[in-house]
């Protein structure tokens, strides 16, 4: 990995992915490279559309915030509407599967991250889910070190589950190459 | 596994750990956006190491309690945003007055008044310098990474009680809320304010030839002494006399300005053959860098110049630019702080130029490469 590569994790004010960012963050430290994390606030963090932003790179990273994002996770319609749109043509946007999106022949990808979580494990780990499947189709972190930094972040108790989660979202990023 | 000793840190959580490594043990705060982590994690930290924190009444009263701290002989914080800065400014200018070292940290955030809570600005640096009345000295230092958040509150409580007055940490909300990779030192010197000799005649505004400032004792060590804001002489006490006022306002100053070498930091890149320069604090001063090794692979003859103390603005410093620079670009989040000063220091040497952003966001690193570029061609 030499140029940096950016993410930005969107959704709802809640569904934890500033959390997500964080790990994500966090891993590539664990895996030597510089990393800075940084969100959106204000209104938005209370519900509303929210913006987790993750810059990774070999080299110093000058600017802190995302250029051009790389990688664009939108977990809800609001999310897409407001950040994935516009990031169209520069980077791939990956959705939920119950985001509507008018134009599916762009290179939008979708999972279905947010009933995944639901259906097999608990609506509270589709951050995890989801930061599995941005990490392993993005292919940037090493799943040792976002795992151990994910286990770091989790409440005691919660380790197995989350740990379920992350391989589940790893799945999903896996089915979603496959059908390329 | 370990391949490294970088630690994903908080901006603000930096501060604190900053803070307790320069040995605060006291923070009195009234928490604000987007300084409200550094209250958060003293409440958490402080109690761990037999320190106290204190949640005041209003902004005022935490300014002076921090005050009333220090003056016992603790290190001592407070932190906060635009709003409360205002409110902070009266004690400030007491502290300065009464010589009582303590560390403000302000996280700007868009203003006027209440403005836009939680988005980044930077127009506060006339009011760090000149929020409080009177010709009073002051040191302002402007971090641009959680690094230097770290850091740079460890060299603000040194120059607090190296100095005896009031250091201004001057945040931004990008720098304290981002978190990015750092190596947390513990190799940095820490520096505890000179205490009177024990058995010898106090006297707390009395300077000893030599030293910098006269030492502090704290109250509950035995001696008796009085602070006052009012002008007071080598004993403290209020006085009318017009050559004590002038002798103490003018060693007030020089006690600074004396010093610059050791107060004034800058960072520089490109300036030794540089035509163009950007010059930038805090956050924007990362969108600066990123722009100039941008355009230097382009061949431009672009440097840049962050000031990490901002005041006394690095006038020494800047002037040396201008042997080769013919232009410089100031972008600020603020309607035209800093050029001021890029102004007056170059006076007429060479072409100022501002960049203003007022939005409540970051500059990207497009918007400062047009200004720039508008500025080269024209």
């Amino acid at each position: 990995m030499g140029k940096r590569i950016e993410y930005q994790l969107t959704g709802s004010g809640g569904q934890g992915l500033i959390t997500a960012g964080i790990i994500l963050a966090e891993a590539a430290i664990l895996d030597g490279n510089n990393a800075i994390q940084s969100q959106s606030y204000g209104p938005e963090a209370r519900g509303g559309a929210s913006k987790a932003e993750v810059v990774i790179s070999k080299d110093v990273i000058d600017y802190p915030k995302t250029i051009s994002p790389d990688y664009i996770l939108c977990l809800t319609d609001e999310a897409y509407e407001k950040y994935g749109k516009e990031n169209h043509k520069n980077g791939i946007i990956m959705v939920d599967q119950s985001v509507s999106i008018e134009d599916n022949s762009n290179g939008v990808i979708k999972a279905p991250i947010l009933s995944t979580a639901s259906e097999q494990l608990k609506p509270i780990v589709a951050n995890i889910i989801a930061l599995g499947f941005i990490a392993s189709y993005s292919n940037v972190v090493t799943k040792d070190s976002l795992l151990r930094a994910l286990m770091d972040r989790v409440p005691k108790g919660t380790e197995e589950m989350n740990q379920k989660a992350l391989d589940l979202g790893y799945q999903l990023a896996e089915d979603a190459l496959n059908a390329k | 596994m370990e391949k490294n000793k970088m630690r994903l840190v908080q901006g603000n959580e930096a501060c604190v750990m900053g803070a307790l490594y320069a040995g605060m043990r006291f923070y009195a705060g009234y928490p604000i956006t987007p300084s409200s982590e550094i209250a958060e994690e003293s409440s958490i930290q402080l109690p761990k190491v037999g320190g106290k924190f204190i949640q005041m009444e209003d902004e005022i009263a935490s300014m002076a309690a921090a005050i009333g701290a220090s003056l016992a002989g603790k290190k001592a914080m407070t932190a906060t945003s635009g709003p409360g800065f205002s409110l902070k400014q009266e004690n400030i200018g007491f502290a300065c007055m009464a010589e009582v070292p303590v560390v403000i940290v302000n996280v700007m955030r868009m203003g006027p008044s209440t403005g836009l809570p939680t988005s980044p600005a930077q127009g506060d640096i006339m009011q760090a310098r000149w929020g409080t009345h009177g010709d009073h000295p002051i040191i302002v230092i402007t971090p641009t990474s959680v690094k230097e958040m770290y850091e740079f509150t460890i060299r603000a409580f040194n120059l607090a009680e190296k100095y005896r007055t009031p250091v201004i940490l001057l945040a931004d909300e990008v720098i304290a809320h981002m978190r990015e990779g750092v190596e947390i030192r513990t190799d940095i010197e820490v520096i505890d304010r000179a205490k009177p000799t024990p058995g010898e005649p106090y006297l707390p505004y009395q300077l000893k030839e030599g030293d910098i400032v006269p030492p502090l004792a704290s109250f509950g060590d035995g001696y008796r002494f009085h602070v006052t804001g009012l002008s007071h002489g080598e004993n403290g006490f209020p006085t009318n006399s017009v050559e004590i006022n002038n002798a103490l306002i003018r060693r007030l100053n020089s006690k600074i300005t004396d010093h610059l070498d050791d107060i004034v930091e800058v960072e520089e890149g490109y300036t030794s053959d540089a035509e163009f320069l950007i010059l930038s604090i805090g956050s924007t001063a990362r969108a600066a860098k990123s722009v100039v090794n941008t355009l230097r692979e382009q061949g431009i003859k672009i440097g840049y110049f962050i000031p990490k103390t901002v005041w006394p603005f690095p006038e020494k410093e800047l002037k040396e630019c201008f042997k080769t620079v013919k232009k410089v670009i100031v972008p600020e989040m603020n309607m035209g702080q800093i050029a001021l000063e890029v102004e007056r220091v170059a006076a007429g040497q060479a072409e100022v130029h501002r960049l203003n952003k007022v939005t409540g966001e970051l500059f990207t690193v497009a918007e400062i490469n047009d200004g720039v570029m508008a500025v080269i061609n024209k």
